[in-house]
Formats: structure tokens, C-alpha cells, sequence
């Protein structure tokens, strides 16, 4: 499981799996798929529709248990029964249709089902919404002034930054994003991307599904590809440009010693 | 404290640039809009006839008579934020009745007089209102919330079974009694009676519950996006259970209050209770959409079609109009909600 990173040093990750297998009825989503996590990393996960993404993202993330395979987290065993045995090891995953409840501010998004209280059954909403706003500024999420607004007032980046944000001051070791940038403008994309950035420089480990090549270069510090249900091949940043994620894409090139048989 | 009961206060304690004026921010917010058409209405019966409407005896009476139907509304109030819906309200109320005056007749209290009654009697009564609004509120919250039967039909079912019930547990006769009648007629404080501290009671613990309390949180989280409430990890039917317990628990303790204040059930009765329920919360600003509303909203939505009521009476119009004007605000105030959400919302 441990690798030697770009320094030479020996590093565990953070966040792994191991050979996973997963089938729906007939259909085999992942035959025998690896993914490694390290912390302070963007790792890109890409590939073609129906290529497994998406399930390894749920088996990583407790929303799916794995057929065989293992998934470790700091190099430990577990095995997610839910999703928040999941968030119980530090992983948070912000899902792609956002999962915020609209008519709630962003405060009581932020601390839905983690509210902070008082008297045992009350909401303490001042500090919670005292917390959020550090957490936002710290984060340069620039939503501090609309507290108040329930998130349906706000545009698709301004929740997608909430439901990030909401997973970073949460997450203590791995966010875990499903095209976190699909529905988003060109401008609002950036902010995202930079908003992605500052939570990987405070030590956590993002994983991230996109469709978007050039984006995920930007971005990434690994990029993992995966196809029909196994990894194909991983770079790291600068190792790779977009003709050669469309080769690992689509099957054409491979840099994996050991990919699973179909 | 939620934002939606004084959005004009708060919105100091931070300056920023670009916020909404304080007035469109105001003029927004439902319950705001609501108690100005309440300002209105009494505004204009006082015009009217200010030496018979604009009376404090008047108001206590129109206080008296709408505080069992403002008991049942805070816990409508709960169920409709869910985005749910209880037609089963006369039924809660009804063996909310038969119930309490069962329980009488078990601790012998049934024919004891208003001068002869005591605490045991009214707290077995009170008892036993509680029981029939649990019990139906439960059928309810077990159907919506984990066998996903639409609140609409689920709660037309449990209305149908529940009057049902009552007329069989009664063969179809009503019981009468006086043992309650300190309840439903007594001055614990002198001048204001009883009726109005319990409905006051609902209010501020409805408040209290819906505002205040994580319990409300989830309560609006889930008619906002139950899927966001089920991965914030919060156990989506528990709490929709729970809900429709609050609903029938006050049609129960509803129930309760009607023998007291009438000293008879009234098995054929309530008919239309669960409407004016939903008529006072929607006109309240709750949203039927769920996510969005106020137990103060509800308070000023039961307080218009009585008000309306009363200075028709006092004015010398038919009454009957009440209905129809009742009918129409209805209609806008939905209208406005929609409009509302239309506006505020993007994508």
C-alpha cells in the first residue's frame, strides 16, 4: 500500500482501496479497482460513463458496501456500514445533486444534524452562524453577508460553495466531490476550483470525479483513471496532458503493471 | 430565533453593502403581510363600529372562541412544514372527546357537577383526550412516514376510521357532562378565562418547539429537502412520526377543551376543523410546499376569519360573507407563497 511520493518519502494514503468488485444484477461496476487518496492532494478521478467512478466514489465515501475488496483509511481496515461511519473516520462527501436543504440559511445548512445546543434541546443559531461565517471567511467563500438568505435565494456556485465549505469545516481528513463543477459557469467554476485549492493546502485530501480534462489538470496533483471497472493508469502532476487522459480514457494507453482481467 | 419573525431587528447586527432594503426584506416575509391585512381588518370593523367591536370584552370573547382551533393549529402548523397535511383532525378532536369522557366515566366523574368535580377527574379526561390524539396521530405518522402512503389520503383514511370509531364507541350517542366545566368556563384569573392561558400554553410551547429547539430545525430541514435531512443524518421517519404525534396529540387535548367548553361531545361535530386548521396556517404564511412557517403566522391566520366573523356580526352583515372573504384570502395568500418562492429561487 505505500508508495514513495514525489520527495522520495514513504507516505501512506490517507484514503485507499484495494482490489474492489461491486455488481448490480448483471452489471460488473468494478472488477478488481485501486484508488489511493494521499493527504494535502487534489486526486482527480477520471473516466469514461459507466466506468465505475461514481460506485468507488459511494464505496469510499459508506454509501455502498464492497462486494470484495478492502477500503483503508491512514492504512487501516474499515468497513463503512453508512455513510456516517464514513464521516465519524473524517471523510465528507458533497454529493451532486448538493443535498441542502433550501429554505434553511447557510448556518443551518452548515450544522444541519450537527447542531450546536443549549439547554440540551435548543439550537444555539448565533453561534452557529458566528462559526460559519469564520469558517467561510477562512475558506474566502464570499457569503458572509447573506447568513440570513435561505440557500435557495443563492446562484448554483454560491451552494456549491456552501455544500463544500459545509464539508470542509467538517472533514479532518478527506472531502469526497462528484463533479463538483458540472452545472457551473465558467467564473463560478474558478471559485470552486480555488475554494478546492485552499482545502487541500489545509492538509485534506480532496478526491474529485470530473469530466473535464483541462480542468482536472489544473487542479489535480494525481490524476487516477479508471476503466470499465479498474484502474488503467495514474499520473501525477505535469506527467500528463489532455491526449494522453483521452488515451487512458478510451483504452489506448496504460501505465498500470497489474490490471484486473475482465 | 428564526429570521422569519423579525428580520428588521437582526438585519442591523451585521452591516454589509449589498443587502436587500430592510423594507422589501419586511414586505417579503409572510407573516409580516399577514398581520398587516389583520391591522386592516380590525382597522376598518373599528371604523366601523368602534363602540361595539374595538372592546376588550369583545376581544376575549373572539379569544375564548378561537383557542381550541388555535391548539390544533400549532400542530397542524408542525405537519404542514413537513409538506404534509392532516385531514384527520375532526376525528382526533371527536375521540379526543369520546376518549376524555370514557376516562370520566372509568374514575366515576362523569356526573359529578361543576362544584363537585376536581383534579383527578379533569386530569383522567385530559388523559384520556391524550390517548385518542397519540393513538391517531401515530396511525398517521406510521403510514406517511414508513409506508410512504401520501399525507393526503393517509390522513383522509384515518379521518373516515376515526369518526367511525367514535360513533361506534358511543353507538351513536352522545355523552354529556359538567365535570369539566371549570376548564372550559373557569377564571383561574380573574376575567381571562381558562380557554385563553391554554391556547396562549400551545402557542408559546409550539413557538418554543418550532423556533427554538433543534427538533424544529429538522422539522423545516425535512419539508425543505428530505433527502438533504437523511444525509445530514437525521432519521427522516422518527422525526415525521413524531410530527404527526404533535398533530394529533392537539386535536386530542382539542377534543379535551370541546367537552369542557360545550359539556357534551359532540360526535357529528367538527366537520370542518381540519379546513379552518389549514385555512389558519396557510393564511399564516406556511408554506404547503413545506420548508417555510411560523407558529405567529399561525396565531395571526386563526385570528382573521374569527375577526372577520365577529364585525360582520357586530356590523350587521350576514356573517355568511366571512366564508366566502375567508375563501378568496385563502386563495391569494397560497397565490403569494408561490410567487414568493418563484422570485426568491435560483438555479
Amino acid at each position: 500500500m505505500t508508495t514513495v511520493d514525489g520527495n522520495g518519502a514513504a507516505t501512506v494514503p490517507v484514503l485507499s482501496a484495494h482490489r474492489v468488485v461491486k455488481t448490480f444484477g448483471q452489471v460488473r461496476a468494478l472488477r478488481g479497482a485501486s484508488f489511493e487518496a494521499y493527504p494535502g492532494e487534489v486526486t482527480a478521478l477520471v473516466g469514461d460513463n459507466g466506468a465505475g467512478k461514481s460506485t468507488l466514489i459511494k464505496i469510499l465515501a459508506g454509501a455502498l458496501p464492497p462486494d470484495e475488496g478492502e477500503v483503508r483509511v491512514d492504512g487501516e481496515l474499515v468497513r463503512f456500514a453508512n455513510p456516517h461511519d464514513a464521516k465519524d473516520r473524517g471523510i465528507e462527501t458533497v454529493y451532486q445533486d448538493l443535498a441542502l436543504a433550501p429554505d434553511l440559511d447557510a448556518p443551518a445548512n452548515v450544522f444541519l444534524g450537527r447542531e450546536i445546543r443549549r439547554f440540551r434541546y435548543l439550537h444555539n443559531h448565533a453561534e452557529m452562524r458566528r462559526r460559519t461565517a469564520a469558517a467561510f471567511r477562512e475558506l474566502g467563500v464570499g457569503l458572509v453577508q447573506d447568513m440570513r438568505a435561505p440557500v435557495a435565494a443563492f446562484s448554483g456556485g454560491q451552494k456549491q460553495s456552501v455544500a463544500i465549505a459545509r464539508a470542509a469545516m467538517w472533514a479532518s481528513k478527506v472531502i469526497i466531490m462528484d463533479e463538483p463543477t458540472a452545472a457551473l459557469g465558467v467564473i463560478q467554476t474558478e471559485k470552486v476550483l480555488d475554494l478546492i485549492k485552499r482545502v487541500r493546502d489545509r492538509g485534506i485530501a480532496v478526491v474529485f470525479i470530473s469530466h473535464n480534462l483541462p480542468e482536472v489538470l489544473q487542479v489535480a496533483d494525481r490524476i487516477e483513471v479508471l476503466r470499465l471497472g479498474s484502474r488503467v493508469a495514474r499520473f501525477r502532476r505535469g506527467e500528463s496532458d489532455v491526449d494522453r487522459l483521452i488515451a487512458a480514457i478510451s483504452g489506448a494507453y496504460t501505465n498500470e503493471e497489474e490490471v484486473t482481467a475482465a | 430565533m428564526s429570521t422569519e419573525t423579525e428580520p428588521a431587528t437582526v438585519a442591523a447586527e451585521e452591516v454589509t453593502p449589498h443587502r436587500e432594503p430592510v423594507l422589501r426584506t419586511v414586505v417579503r416575509n409572510p407573516t409580516v403581510v399577514t398581520f398587516a391585512v389583520l391591522v386592516v381588518i380590525i382597522l376598518g370593523f373599528t371604523v366601523a363600529e368602534p363602540s361595539l367591536f374595538f372592546q376588550g370584552d369583545n376581544f376575549l370573547q373572539i379569544a375564548q372562541n378561537v383557542a381550541i382551533l388555535t391548539v390544533v393549529s400549532v400542530g397542524t402548523t408542525f405537519v404542514i412544514i413537513t409538506a404534509g397535511v392532516d385531514l384527520s383532525i375532526p376525528a382526533g378532536i371527536v375521540l379526543g372527546e369520546v376518549f376524555s369522557v370514557k376516562a370520566l366515566a372509568m374514575v366515576g366523574g362523569l356526573d359529578a357537577d361543576a362544584d363537585a368535580t376536581n383534579a383527578g377527574y379533569i386530569l383522567a379526561a385530559l388523559a384520556g383526550g391524550v390517548l385518542a390524539g397519540l393513538v391517531i396521530g401515530g396511525i398517521n405518522g406510521l403510514v406517511v412516514a414508513y409506508l410512504r402512503v401520501p399525507p393526503l389520503l393517509a390522513t383522509l383514511g384515518t379521518l373516515g376510521a376515526g369518526l367511525g370509531m367514535a360513533l361506534v364507541l358511543q353507538k351513536g350517542v352522545n355523552t354529556a357532562t359538567y365535570a369539566l366545566d371549570p376548564v372550559g368556563h373557569g377564571h383561574l384569573v380573574p376575567g381571562v378565562p381558562n380557554l385563553i392561558w391554554i391556547g396562549l400554553i400551545a402557542v408559546v410551547a409550539g413557538f418554543v418547539l418550532l423556533h427554538m429547539a433543534v427538533f424544529g430545525r429538522h422539522t423545516y430541514a425535512i419539508g425543505s429537502n428530505p433527502e438533504s435531512a437523511r444525509r445530514a443524518g437525521i432519521n427522516v421517519e422518527r422525526h415525521l412520526l413524531k410530527v404527526y404525534l404533535i398533530g394529533g396529540l392537539t386535536s386530542g387535548i382539542a377534543g379535551f377543551l370541546s367537552v369542557s367548553y360545550f359539556s357534551t361531545t359532540s360526535i357529528g361535530g367538527h366537520s370542518t376543523d381540519n379546513l379552518q386548521a389549514i385555512t389558519a396556517v396557510a393564511l399564516g404564511g406556511t408554506s404547503l410546499f413545506g420548508g417555510i412557517g411560523s407558529i405567529i403566522g399561525t396565531l395571526i391566520g386563526v385570528w382573521i376569519p374569527a375577526i372577520l366573523n365577529n364585525g360582520l356580526v357586530i356590523t350587521g352583515v350576514q356573517p355568511y360573507w366571512q366564508q366566502v372573504a375567508v375563501g378568496f384570502v385563502l386563495i391569494a395568500a397560497v397565490w403569494f407563497d408561490q410567487l414568493r418562492r418563484r422570485s426568491r429561487d435560483r438555479f
